[in-house]
Formats: structure tokens, C-alpha cells, sequence
């Protein structure tokens, strides 16, 4: 049996006493990359952020471990500095706060002993802002992204490749992605799925949600989940992208018997 | 900038709150009455008119009622406070010279370190006198004056008398008439015309003894084309009984010249600060405000700026930040008398705990005042559901052909904002003290580094442990 970096069994939430996940059952093995395609409103949103631990949805059922470990007894930045992380659909701003200073206190937050508050030391401060540029350069955005505020004022598509670049500066092991190539032309699809495929490897999983194929084929996924009403009907290969986005939605709902 | 000067200007109660073992070589006696206000001015072998001012805003004090808006004064008792604690014979402009027990005291909190660091020159307020002013040799010889307010008097009365109470006279209100009467201390500083000073002048205020009345006097003169920035910082240790400190600030800016005045006070949380701020700015000239509050039981405080002459511009930021025990009553002022002038009031209020945040606000345009340009941004923030907020705004706009934008904002810290922080990591003190140190970023970007550096580490440490 392989590691499961994510290892989610029956799921159960709520939102607003609506039942959201009905059931989810889910295995994605270390350093793979797996994808979840599935109608609007079937609940791929709410179990990114389920997993991740919005404090609006309540688990009522069922269990995820990440890396083996029980992810839901953790808060929110628990699960975060264990190597999870979340790549939102609609990242949020956060006014007067740069870039460059929310990452390095996430940066030092992530590091087992340290507080986030430690004193600076200046060459790794040196260090840290050429990763920084490095991360920025690579995804085609401008140096002075760094110094911005947190999403404030930022295109879809820029708010997207900050997404990646945080992701890159964390360096997680555990990465789910929501909707990251929504709302993004056909350039910045490719260069967001190079920094996605740039960390590709043994020490790297990947959960993508998806609506559309084409950052699918840069990267080559593993396996393919399809979700809806709040259940995985079935996990398959590429293919099935290809073939959901040729026929649509429809056969496979009917093959599940789901309306 | 090295941690030393960093701690000369640090926020963090906790170190000021070390109390020294008296050691005054005057005091009066406790309460005022005429007694004491004739003492104060013997004491000080001041000129008779100066004793004569005393005197008359000694009797407007008398006559004035207490204010009824603002905050809660009905717990103070003016004969329970000390007016005139004379901390030591005389000011010295040596460092080696202060004696040896206040200058630990500034010694602990970094004085002469971050003088020797980045100001042009410092000065030290003890109680109820400056015990250390000095300033750079070559702006001495330049003509810039750097004085206590005493000395000033002193050493330049056809220039003092011109100036004083001319801005802000005992009629005022109740505690400018009562400084008035008992004032001691405080900058006077002068900026010949064309000088521009491009490094900062700071005050530093200390109050040591229990219920004592620190009344400091600060008069600024910049004259035509002059620059100068002064900053000025406050503490004091903690008792249990409260302290009175009300200041008055008079700043003249000549034509074409610019002064920006930063304050951080950062008082006990049992002294009532209870100040009244003023400039006026004549043609061109420019006057900037920027006005940190976080300690304190009480502030009322509302600096302001007459735009008197055509083109002159007035900004005045500030923030405000009240927890359990403390109100925040701060705001702005500004008169626009003159046409074509503008002006800018930010205000920024942070309210914790059941701590109360005040707004309290004028702008007003005189006719005539056309071409004028204001705008006036409030945002409240408040952390919890027992904390308080509120803005009293007034608009006297007595011109038509003037451009006027008001917005005001009450908030509570997004949770959205909180999850995605956290969701990177940070730990949700940590991520709500982000969202705060990023809500007040307008003010924060304008100061000194150091402060700003400890503004944000003083913010960090309001939201630990405050959230589970
Ligand atoms: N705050 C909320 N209050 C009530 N219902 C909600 C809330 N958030 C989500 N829902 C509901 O939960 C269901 C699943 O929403 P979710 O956002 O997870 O879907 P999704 O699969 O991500 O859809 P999309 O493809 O459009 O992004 C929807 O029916 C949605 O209306
Ligand atoms: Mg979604």
C-alpha cells in the first residue's frame, strides 16, 4: 500500500443546517496528482474548505487524515503548518498588509519552535526576498508584486498566480487547488500550470478542481474524481476529462442514477 | 537602526511602568488656588506679565464649567493633583550633567541613545520641567532655536510674548485656561525663514509622581519657507490613582513653510490626557498632524488646523486605540478661511474589549473660502461584541464653490480574513493582529520606521491572548 498524503472517509458537513458532502470518500497516495471535476454547486468548494477548516462548515460525520495523521481535531493553521494548503477560487483581500510581509511571517510560522515573530535575521530575510523575486519571475508578474497589498486591487488572473506563488514559498506537501486555471487566458494558464508542475515530485500531491481539461494535459494527473450532490460517483484516468468535455455532465450523472 | 534605539521609542507599557524614588527639590502645595499659581510663577522668577496671564486664566479656569460632552470627567478632583513638581535645579545641555537619577530614568527608556542615533535634537520634560534640551551645532548656527519653554521666555520674550496664547487663549476652554495658569515646560522652537531641518527634533515627556499635573507648554514658529518635524513621545508608570496631563500646543507656519507634528502617547492607563493642539498656516504653508492615542484612561483631544491663508494645506491623521478600561475621545478640527486651500483628516479608531472609540470632527469653510478642497475618512474597527465606536462629525460649509468628500466606515474583523491567514499558518492572534496592523497602515506608513516597527509589535501584543 502506498502513503496516502489525503485519506478522507465518509465525509459528512453542513453549512446553514444544509447538508453539503454526503459521504465523500477519497484516497489521493503521496506524490500524486488527482483531479475533481463535477457540476456547479455539487460541493468541490466546500470540501476544499472543509479539509482546510472553515470555521462556517460543520463536520458531522466521518474522518480525514493527512499523511495519516487526523486532520479534523486541528485548527485551521495547524493543518497549515502540517503541509496543507489551499489555493482558493476567490482569494481574499486583506488591505495594507504587503505581500512580501504576510509571507514571511508565514514563512517563519511554518517552521516548528518559531512564533512568527522572531527578530529578523538579515540574510535570511536576503535569502527569503530572493525566493521571493524568483517565485514572482517565474510566474511573469512584476518585482514589486512583493510589496503590494494582499491581493488588494489585483486582476483575477493576479490574484490567482499570487495563489502559486504563496504555494511556492510554503512549500507544502499537501496542495489543493480551486479552480487556480478559472478566469485565466490561455498564457497565464500555461505559466500558472509550469510553477504547478515545477514542484511536481515524490514529495509533492496535488488535489485539482476543474472545470476545463487544458491545464489537465501540462499536467498529466493520475487519476480523475468526478463529484456530484455532494458524493465521488466515480475516479477514473485522464480520459474521463477529455470525455466529460466532449459529452458533458449528463451520462455520467445518469450512469449514478443522480438527478 | 539598532535595537537600542528601537527600545527609546518603544510602545510597550510594561517597560514604562517602573516608578523612581522621589527626589524633587520643589513641590506646591497639593490643589490650586491663586497661592499656588503666583508660586509656580516665583518659582520660576517669570516677568510680570507673565504672572498677570496666569492669573487672568486662573480665574477663566474658575468660571468655566467642566465640559459635559466628550468623556467622563466626573471623577476628577482638581485638589487632589500636585501642579508644580520641580524635579531639579536647572536644565542642563549635557547629558553628564542631568542628575543621576532621571537621567536612568531616560537612560531605561533610550532618550540620549536615540538622540545620538537620528534626531537633530532632543529634549526631556521630568515632572514638571525639561531637564535636557540640546541640539545640533550647525542648526544652532544656522539661527534654529530649540529651547524649553521657559528658557524661551527668558532668553526670547519679544518673540515668546508675540506668540503665546495668541493660538490657543485660556477662553479656549477649561484646560487651556487651567495650562495657562500653571504651565511648566514644553518645546519652544524656532525655524528661521528658508531653514529646512530633513532629520526630526523630539520631546520626551515623563510623568513619575502620583497625582501630579503635567502641563506642558509647546510653542513652534516656522518662519517663511521653513521645514521642521517634531516628535514628541509620552509615558508614565502606573498607580492607582490618576494623573492629569493636558498639554497645549501652539504652531505657527509662516508662508510657504511646512511643519509636520507627530505625537505618540503612550500614557498609563490611568492618566486623563486632556490636550488642545493648534496650528495655523498661512499662504501656502503646510501643517501635518499625525497623531497616535493608544494610552491613556481618557484622551480628549482634537488637533486642529486655521488654513488662513490662500493655498495653505492641512492634514491631520490619526488613530486611536481604546481597550478595556480606556475611552478614546479624538478627532479633527479644520477651518478653511482662505480660498483655494485643501485638506485631508484620516482618522483610524481601534476599539478592544469593552475599550470606546470616539470621532468627534469639524470642517468648516468660511464664506469666501472658494476653490476649497476637504476630505474626511473615518473607519472604525472594533474586535469584540462589547466594544464601542462612534463618530460625531460636524460640517459648517458656509460656501458653495468648494469640493467636499466624506466617508465613514464601522467594521468588525472579517472572518474571511482571519481564515486565510490562518489557513498559511499563522496563528489567529497573530493573523488578527495582521488585519489590524493593515487597517491602520495609512498612519503607521508615515512614521519614523522605528515607530512604526513598534507600533505593529505594541499591536501584537494587544491580541495575544485575547482570542482563543
Ligand atoms: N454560505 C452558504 N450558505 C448556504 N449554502 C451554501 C453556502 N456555501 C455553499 N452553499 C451551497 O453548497 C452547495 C455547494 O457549493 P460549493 O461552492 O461547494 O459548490 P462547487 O462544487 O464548488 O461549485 P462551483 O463549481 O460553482 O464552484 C451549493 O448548493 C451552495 O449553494
Ligand atoms: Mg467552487
Amino acid at each position: 500500500m502506498p502513503e496516502l498524503a489525503l485519506d478522507i472517509r465518509n465525509l459528512h458537513a453542513v453549512i446553514e443546517e444544509k447538508e453539503v458532502l454526503k459521504g465523500i470518500d477519497l484516497e489521493v497516495p503521496k506524490g500524486e496528482i488527482h483531479v475533481i471535476m463535477g457540476p456547479n454547486g455539487s460541493g468541490k468548494t466546500t470540501l476544499a474548505h472543509t479539509l482546510m477548516g472553515h470555521p462556517r462548515y460543520t463536520v458531522t460525520q466521518g474522518e480525514a487524515c493527512l499523511f495519516g495523521e487526523d486532520l479534523l481535531s486541528l485548527k485551521v493553521h495547524e493543518r497549515a503548518r502540517k503541509g496543507l494548503f489551499l489555493a482558493y477560487q476567490y482569494p481574499v483581500e486583506v488591505p495594507g498588509v504587503t505581500l512580501s510581509h504576510f509571507l514571511w511571517n508565514a514563512c517563519q510560522a511554518g517552521r516548528s519552535g518559531a512564533d512568527g515573530n522572531g527578530k529578523k535575521n538579515p540574510k535570511e530575510i536576503l535569502a527569503f526576498r530572493k525566493r521571493l523575486n524568483a517565485a514572482l519571475e517565474s510566474l511573469k508578474m512584476p518585482a514589486d508584486f512583493a510589496m503590494r497589498h494582499l491581493n488588494v486591487g489585483a486582476s483575477g488572473g493576479e490574484k490567482k498566480r499570487v495563489e502559486i506563488a504563496q504555494m511556492q514559498m510554503l512549500t507544502p506537501r499537501m496542495v489543493i487547488m480551486d479552480e487556480i486555471d478559472s478566469g485565466l487566458d490561455i498564457d497565464s494558464t500555461k505559466v500558472v500550470a509550469e510553477g504547478i508542475r515545477s514542484l511536481k515530485g515524490s514529495e509533492f500531491t496535488a488535489l485539482i478542481i476543474t472545470h476545463y481539461p487544458r491545464i489537465l494535459e501540462y499536467l498529466q494527473p493520475d487519476r480523475v474524481h468526478v463529484m456530484a450532490a455532494g458524493k465521488v460517483l466515480c475516479s477514473r484516468g485522464m480520459e474521463l476529462a477529455r470525455e466529460l468535455e466532449q459529452k458533458g455532465y449528463d451520462w455520467i450523472l445518469k450512469e449514478f442514477n443522480v438527478v | 537602526m539598532n535595537a537600542k534605539t528601537t527600545s527609546a521609542l518603544d510602545l510597550d507599557q510594561s517597560k514604562y511602568n517602573f516608578i523612581d524614588p522621589e527626589s524633587a527639590v520643589y513641590r506646591s502645595a497639593r490643589g490650586l488656588t491663586r497661592e499656588t499659581v503666583i508660586d509656580i510663577s516665583r518659582q520660576k522668577k517669570e516677568p510680570d506679565w507673565m504672572t498677570d496671564a496666569r492669573l487672568r486664566a486662573y480665574e477663566v479656569f474658575l468660571g468655566k464649567p467642566m465640559p459635559r460632552w466628550g468623556g467622563d470627567l466626573s471623577e476628577m478632583d482638581f485638589d487632589a493633583y500636585t501642579y508644580y513638581i520641580k524635579p531639579s535645579d536647572k536644565r542642563e545641555d549635557r547629558w553628564e550633567d542631568v542628575p543621576e537619577n532621571i537621567r536612568k530614568t531616560f537612560d531605561r527608556l533610550g532618550i540620549p541613545e536615540a538622540e545620538r542615533k537620528f534626531l537633530a535634537g532632543v529634549g526631556a520634560q521630568y515632572e514638571s520641567e525639561m531637564v535636557y534640551h540640546s541640539i545640533h551645532e550647525d542648526l544652532a548656527k544656522k539661527g534654529v532655536i530649540f529651547l524649553d519653554t521657559d528658557s524661551g521666555l527668558r532668553e526670547f520674550p519679544v518673540l515668546f510674548r508675540e506668540h503665546f496664547a495668541s493660538l490657543v487663549p485660556p477662553e479656549d476652554n477649561k484646560f487651556a485656561a487651567l495650562n495657562t495658569a500653571c504651565w511648566s515646560g514644553g518645546s519652544f522652537i524656532y525655524v528661521p525663514k528658508g531653514v529646512k531641518l530633513d532629520i526630526p527634533l523630539q520631546a520626551y515627556f515623563r510623568i513619575n509622581s502620583e497625582n501630579m499635573g503635567q502641563f506642558e507648554r509647546t510653542i513652534i514658529i516656522a518662519d517663511e519657507g521653513a521645514q521642521l518635524h517634531y516628535i514628541e513621545g509620552c509615558t508614565a508608570p502606573q498607580y492607582s490613582t490618576k494623573s492629569l496631563h493636558t498639554g497645549v500646543i501652539e504652531i505657527f507656519v509662516k508662508r510657504g513653510a511646512k511643519v509636520r507634528y507627530t505625537t505618540i502617547q503612550n500614557w498609563a492607563h490611568n492618566i486623563y490626557n486632556l490636550v488642545t493642539q493648534r496650528a495655523i498656516a498661512y499662504e501656502g504653508a503646510t501643517m501635518e498632524w499625525v497623531d497616535g492615542n493608544m494610552g491613556s484612561r481618557l484622551t480628549m483631544k482634537y488637533p486642529s488646523i486655521y488654513l488662513v491663508g490662500e493655498h495653505a494645506r492641512g492634514t491631520i491623521l490619526s488613530i486611536a486605540f481604546a481597550t478595556n478600561d480606556q475611552h478614546q475621545d479624538a478627532g479633527a478640527k479644520i477651518i478653511h478661511k482662505a480660498p483655494n486651500t485643501s485638506s485631508t483628516i484620516t482618522s483610524k479608531s481601534i476599539s478592544k474589549g469593552a475599550g470606546r472609540t470616539s470621532y468627534r470632527g469639524l470642517l468648516k469653510v468660511a464664506k469666501g473660502a472658494t476653490g476649497v478642497k476637504a476630505s474626511v475618512k473615518c473607519d472604525a474597527l472594533m474586535l469584540d461584541p462589547e466594544s464601542r465606536s462612534d463618530t460625531y462629525p460636524t460640517m459648517e460649509i458656509d460656501e458653495d464653490k468648494v469640493a467636499i468628500a466624506h466617508e465613514a466606515t464601522v467594521g468588525k474583523i472579517s472572518d474571511e480574513q482571519v481564515f486565510y491567514l490562518m489557513s498559511r499558518g499563522l496563528s489567529e492572534s497573530d493573523a488578527t493582529a495582521m488585519i489590524v496592523q493593515g487597517f491602520i497602515e495609512p498612519f503607521a506608513k508615515e512614521l519614523p520606521m522605528e515607530y512604526a516597527i513598534e507600533l505593529n509589535r505594541l499591536i501584537q501584543l494587544e491580541m495575544e491572548g485575547a482570542v482563543g
